[in-house]
C-alpha cells in the first residue's frame, strides 16, 4: 500500500469518532424533550444548558476532523 | 481556490497569511489577521460608544443591542461564579465580544477569519489559563493544590485520581483552544468545499445545472449554521471562562 490510499484510509478511519458524537447528540436533545414534556416550565433554563452540551459534543466532531485534515493534508 | 477543470479542491489556502496596508504592512510583518483584529476591537467599541451615546429612556437598536450584550455577560458571570463575578465581568465581556466579532467578521466575504487560526485561540486560552491558576493561588495559596484531590476516595487510588485530574486541568488548554479553531476552520472549509462544487459543476454545462443550483443551496443553508456557530463558541468560550473562574474562587 502506498502512502496517499494509506492516507485516505487513515482519514476515513478517524471519522468512525463521529459514531459516538451522534450517540452523545441524541442523548442531549432527548434528554431535553423529556425534561420539557415533563415540566414545560423549565424550559428557558434547560435550553440553555443544551445548547451548551451541544456545542461541547460537537466539537469532539471537529476534533476528529482536524485529526482527518491533518492526516490529509500535513 | 480550485482552478476551473481541475480535479482537486484546496480547501486550506483561504487560510494563508498576508501582510497587509502594503509597503508598511510588509516591513512590520502586519498580517490581514492582525488587521481583522484591530477591526474586530474598533468594532466593539463602535458598537458601545455610538450604542450609548443616546442614552435614550426607551432604547434604539443599537442601544438594545449594546444593553442586551451587557446585561448577558453579567448575568452570565453572577449565576456562574456567583457574586465575586462582578469583579471578573470586564474580562469575560472583552473576551466574548472579541471573539464574537471575529467570528462574525469572517462570515462576510473578502474578510479573514482570525479565530480560525490555532495561533491566535492558543494565545487567548492560555491567558485565560494562568490567569485562572494565578486567581486560585491569589485566593487560596497552597490550599488550591487539594483541587487535584477529590474528595472521598479510598487511599489506594488517590495518586491514581491526582494524575487523572492533573491532566484533565493541563487539557483544558487544548480543548478550550482547538474547540473554537476547529468550529472556525471546518465551518470555512465546508464554504469553500461546496463553493468549489458550483464552480465545477457550473463548467460542465446544462447537466451541471441542477447540482451546481444544488450546491448554492446548501452554501446558503451553510452560511446561517454559520452565523449560529459563531455566536455560539464566542458564547461557549465566554461561560467556560466563567466555568473555570467558579473552580478557581470556590474550589470544586
Amino acid at each position: 500500500m502506498d502512502v496517499a490510499s494509506a492516507k485516505m484510509l487513515g482519514a476515513g478511519i478517524a471519522m468512525i469518532a463521529l459514531a459516538g458524537v451522534g450517540i452523545g447528540m441524541g442523548t442531549i436533545f432527548g434528554s431535553l424533550v423529556t425534561s420539557v414534556a415533563r415540566n414545560p416550565g423549565s424550559r428557558d433554563s434547560v435550553f440553555g444548558l443544551a445548547i451548551l452540551g451541544f456545542a461541547l459534543t460537537e466539537a469532539v466532531a471537529l476534533y476528529a476532523l482536524v485529526i482527518a485534515f491533518i492526516i490529509l493534508f500535513v | 481556490m480550485a482552478a476551473e477543470g481541475s480535479n482537486s479542491i484546496d480547501a486550506l489556502g483561504q487560510f494563508q497569511l498576508e501582510t497587509s496596508l502594503g509597503f508598511i504592512g510588509r516591513s512590520v510583518n502586519f498580517t490581514q489577521a492582525n488587521l481583522m483584529m484591530v477591526v474586530a476591537g474598533v468594532g466593539v467599541m463602535a458598537l458601545l460608544w455610538l450604542g450609548m451615546k443616546p442614552r435614550a429612556m426607551v432604547p434604539g437598536r443599537l442601544q438594545a443591542a449594546a444593553e442586551m450584550g451587557y446585561e448577558t455577560i453579567m448575568s452570565m458571570c453572577v449565576d456562574t461564579i456567583g457574586h465575586e463575578g462582578k469583579k471578573f465581568f470586564p474580562l469575560v465581556f472583552t473576551l466574548f465580544f472579541f471573539i464574537l466579532f471575529g467570528n462574525l467578521l469572517g462570515v462576510f466575504p473578502y474578510f479573514f477569519t482570525f479565530t480560525s487560526h490555532v495561533m491566535v485561540t492558543l494565545a487567548l486560552s492560555l491567558f485565560v489559563f494562568i490567569l485562572v491558576t494565578t486567581v486560585a493561588i491569589r485566593e487560596h495559596g497552597l490550599h488550591f493544590f487539594s483541587y487535584f484531590v477529590p474528595a472521598g476516595i479510598p487511599k489506594a487510588l488517590a495518586p491514581l485520581m491526582v494524575m487523572i485530574e492533573v491532566i484533565s486541568y493541563l487539557s483544558r488548554i487544548i480543548s478550550l483552544s482547538v474547540r473554537l479553531f476547529a468550529n472556525m476552520m471546518a465551518g470555512h472549509v465546508m464554504l469553500e468545499v461546496f463553493g468549489s462544487f458550483i464552480v465545477m459543476l457550473g463548467g460542465l454545462g446544462l447537466l451541471g445545472l441542477f447540482p451546481a443550483g444544488l450546491s448554492l443551496g446548501v452554501n446558503t443553508i451553510l452560511i446561517g449554521f454559520e452565523l449560529l456557530v459563531a455566536t455560539l463558541q464566542a458564547y461557549v468560550f465566554a461561560i467556560l471562562t466563567c466555568i473555570y473562574l467558579h473552580d478557581a474562587v470556590h474550589l470544586h
